[in-house]
């Protein structure tokens, strides 16, 4: 509250100045868009670029000239630059998503059109899939953080809970030979750590980043015990889950595009879009969303009202550890159908990226998710055209993107005000 | 340690004159201050705590102890011997492999064993602190300045390219390569410190996602390069690099006892490392300007201390620490990069340098610490067949009791008294 105040009495006193973020931004884009129609035009070929919107790569396609189309792409994303300097404010969100996307096609006839002969189409349904599919557990993981740390206990431990979730429900879906069973038993691997986290943080006044990176250790050491002396030694026996059942709409998943992506799914998919709906109408239209942002911004204040703060924060950080062990059910239960020492690696801290990106939101942890997962899978598919860029170069391609993000694009990101300090009563 | 039990035992007869008299004793005052909450209890609480709970999952991790307990109502004792066999021998395999084993001590005075094996398990000890120490102070130099540098790990594999390389393309006389390929470690490790601490000053974007980010970044590159002409081993296949020419490595301190003791030059620039960030942060003016930016940026504003600065300085500083981290492995044992080359020696240093208390030789004392729970942990691994993984519990509990000083308290009900914590400005959140 006091920043607002002093942010309008710096607008009043301070000088409209040209060159705001946004002409920067503008210009920065500009700059890249030349950038590409000159590098991309000079390096594609002649070769037809093609895009089908299937999710293979027969049937009809959308082509163009390789050379032709990343100068014109690359121009186009120059002129969207172009255009952020005469429009300043306005209209910035879509020059921004336009000159990306152009600049991204102008990319992408470079990588095709070099591709070998019947290797040069990028099937866009195949992307949309795996790019939603890969964004499942972050969203999953950045769905739990909103939960934490909305009422203000942060929750790096993310990961942690991912891999308990992911070890559980391997372990508990093979021996009771039900995926469901596993299911559930990730949720309890979840919300172990978050009981943890919720007692160290709440009850015993730990540093909670400091708490969440060790919680994460604790998690990988001790999935990775248990592997090595229960799963390693009998396989069979506790570690073979079945993949979860592919449950299609009927109609709506022959949609192009769309419907591989949406409706296309899993308990996973389908899971989290009624989660992230659930926690958006619950955090910003209930009773107990109000005292939950309450808590997040000024717990005294709630606290004088007559608001439970602790017990709202249990309540949160335990539902939250639930959720996250859940997304941690899909790494054994749909990605693989086995449980790996480690084998989340780092995704929980890219959902915590994820939440922060999207601004402590769920819908727009749920976008800033969805983004990681188009960059993996569009690293997968340039792999799979052979791009001469090394893969562990395009591997590189979903963190790289996510530092741009966070530091480019997004400006400074505003917690909520308590995140982080723990409430102790009088 | 004299130092903290006095003052502790001080603070208490002033806290605690309206309760109980002093005892008069020196006995008496002594198991008093003991038994205060002060840092070196509640450390050593913490760790026997953690050893507590690593038994108990080794017990219940055993078939064989598993099997008796279904009947442990009708014959309980069984589970209890069985329980305790394991676990007290997992726990002297543990210290015979990180300190000393008593049987190699005697066949050596008795002329049929060699001092190496005598030395053996000290030198492995001492050769995993090593690093540890220099990735755990990255971590607490950061933390002192109000950064959560996550990044160690990625700093460190930064740092061991950059010796590595330094190590196999330059032609270098004896002597000065080995400094130059320290220095080049240091400088890699430094400059990839210095991304996230420029992205932090200038854009505002949080070190926690950037360095996290940059590990995986760093990572992928050490797995591109070690394959590419003019790196790789070309007599290797797989993906390992060249090895460093023996002039840039690391001299084994007891090389002249036998070829298997590993401790090398690598501890004593840990500890030389140690000082001097000690020193730094005591004495200098910049150690002076962090510890201010850590405690209260805004403060530090306000009397003048540029804080955008001190971020970028504090973050090449502590990358380059890591890089040097990074730097004695690869010079020390590991001779060649692979893509696993620093093992998880950076994530590790984070748990150093909380441990520590983000105080450089408690740092020291930490690394040792875990180095020991290291070296121990690879004999309990052969000799008992309790996987390696478990020292990594044992560490991460260390940690969680340890900054959790009012839990340890809780359960050994202590009395209450001063416990260094962790305070920095980290509760402030994101």
């Amino acid at each position: 509250m006091t920043a607002s105040t002093v942010d309008t009495a710096q607008v009043v006193v301070e000088p409209v100045r040209y060159w705001t973020r946004q002409r920067k931004v503008g210009v920065g884009l500009a700059a890249a868009g030349v950038l590409a129609a000159v590098l991309f035009g000079a390096l594609a070929t002649a070769q037809k670029a093609e895009f089908t919107l299937a999710e293979t790569i027969s049937g009809s396609a959308i082509g163009i000239n390789g050379t032709v189309g990343a100068v014109v792409f690359g121009a186009l994303a120059a002129l969207a630059g172009g255009a952020m300097l005469v429009t300043a404010r306005r209209a910035f969100g879509w020059l921004l998503g336009l000159g990306i996307v152009a600049a991204l096609i102008s990319f992408l006839c470079w990588q095709l059109s070099q591709a070998p002969d019947n290797l040069n189409t990028i099937p866009l349904g195949s992307v949309a899939h795996s790019s939603v599919t890969l964004a499942l557990p972050l969203i999953l993981g950045a769905l739990a953080g909103v939960l934490c740390e909305r009422s203000a206990v942060i929750n790096v431990a993310i990961e942690g809970q991912f891999l308990m979730g992911a070890f559980a429900a391997a372990m508990f879906a093979t021996l009771a030979g039900s995926v469901w069973i596993g299911i559930l038993a990730a949720g309890v691997g979840g919300l172990i750590i978050g009981l943890l986290l919720a007692v160290l943080a709440i009850r015993f006044l730990v540093d909670q980043v400091v708490l969440g990176v060790v919680l994460n250790v604790f998690a990988l050491g001790l999935t990775g015990f248990l592997y090595e002396q229960l799963m390693a030694k009998d396989q069979s026996r506790f570690n073979q889950p079945t993949f979860v059942p592919e449950w299609d709409i009927p109609g709506l998943s022959k949609i192009p595009l769309l419907g591989p992506a949406l409706f296309k799914g899993n308990i996973f998919l389908y899971g989290a879009i009624a989660l992230v709906i659930l926690i958006h109408v619950g955090l910003f239209y209930t009773r107990w969303g109000l005292r939950t942002r309450a808590v997040g911004e000024h717990p005294a204040a709630a606290d004088t009202v007559g608001v439970k703060v602790l017990a709202l924060r249990y309540r949160n950080v335990l539902v939250g550890g639930v959720v996250a062990g859940f997304g941690g059910a899909y790494f054994t239960l749909l990605s693989t159908t086995n449980f790996n020492k480690n084998m989340t690696s780092g995704l929980g801290f890219v959902a915590l990226a994820a939440l922060i990106f999207g601004r402590w939101s769920p819908i727009g942890s749920m976008l800033a998710a969805l983004f990681f997962g188009f960059c993996s899978a569009l690293a997968v598919s340039l792999s799979s055209i052979n791009s001469p860029i090394p893969s562990g170069f395009l591997n590189m391609l979903p963190y790289i993107a996510t530092i741009v993000a966070v530091a480019g694009l997004v400006g400074r990101v505003r917690a909520p005000a308590a995140d982080g300090t723990p409430y102790i009563k009088g | 340690m004299t130092e903290q039990t006095t003052a502790t035992a001080e603070d208490l007869a002033a806290a605690g004159a309206d309760q109980l008299p002093p005892p008069k004793t020196f006995a008496g005052r002594y198991l008093r201050a003991m038994w205060t909450a002060n840092t070196v209890t509640v450390t050593v609480l913490a760790v026997l705590l953690a050893l507590i709970i690593g038994g108990i999952l080794i017990a219940i991790s055993d078939e064989s102890v598993r099997a008796s307990f279904s009947y442990f109502f009708s014959r309980p004792s069984d589970f209890f011997s069985l329980s305790w066999d394991k676990v007290s021998d997992a726990y002297a395999q543990l210290f015979r492999g990180s300190v000393v084993d008593p049987a190699a001590v005697q066949a050596a005075a008795n002329g049929s064993g060699t001092w190496e094996r005598v030395f053996f398990p000290i030198s492995e000890t001492l050769t995993y602190a090593a690093p540890l120490a220099l990735t755990g102070l990255a971590f607490a130099l950061a933390f002192r300045g109000g950064l959560f540098n996550i990044g160690v790990q990625g700093q460190a594999i930064m740092g061991a390219v950059g010796a590595a390389l330094a190590g196999f393309l330059l032609p270098l006389p004896v002597g000065i390569h080995l400094v130059v390929a320290l220095v080049f470690g240091a400088a890699f490790g430094g400059a990839y410190g210095f991304v996230p601490g420029f992205l932090k000053a200038r854009t505002g974007a949080h070190e926690v996602i950037t360095t996290i980010m940059l590990n995986y970044v760093a990572l992928f590159f050490l797995g591109w390069l070690i394959i590419q002409k003019g790196i790789q081993d070309p007599e290797r296949s797989d993906a390992i690099s060249k090895p460093v020419d023996d002039s840039a490595q690391l001299t084994h301190l007891l090389g002249f006892l036998g070829p298997s003791l590993r401790v090398n030059l690598g501890i004593v620039v840990a500890v030389l490392v140690v000082a001097a960030v000690a020193w730094l942060l005591r004495r200098s003016t910049f150690g002076f300007e962090l510890r201010a930016v850590g405690l209260n940026p805004e403060a530090s504003r306000t009397a003048g201390i540029g804080v955008g600065s001190t971020y970028v300085l504090v973050m090449t500083a502590a990358g380059a620490l890591a890089g040097l981290g990074g730097a004695t492995i690869v010079m020390g044992t590991a001779v060649s990069l692979t893509g696993a080359v620093i093992g998880s020696v950076g994530f590790d240093g984070l748990l150093v340098g909380l441990l520590g208390r983000a105080k450089p030789w408690g740092v020291l004392l930490a690394a040792l610490l875990f180095g020991a729970l290291q070296a121990g942990g690879n004999r309990m691994q052969s000799f008992s067949g309790i996987s390696l993984e478990l020292v990594g519990v044992i560490q991460a509990l260390i940690v969680i009791f340890v900054a959790a000083p009012a839990l340890v308290k809780t359960v050994f009900r202590l009395r209450p008294a001063k416990v260094s914590g962790l305070g920095t400005g980290m509760s402030k959140g994101w």
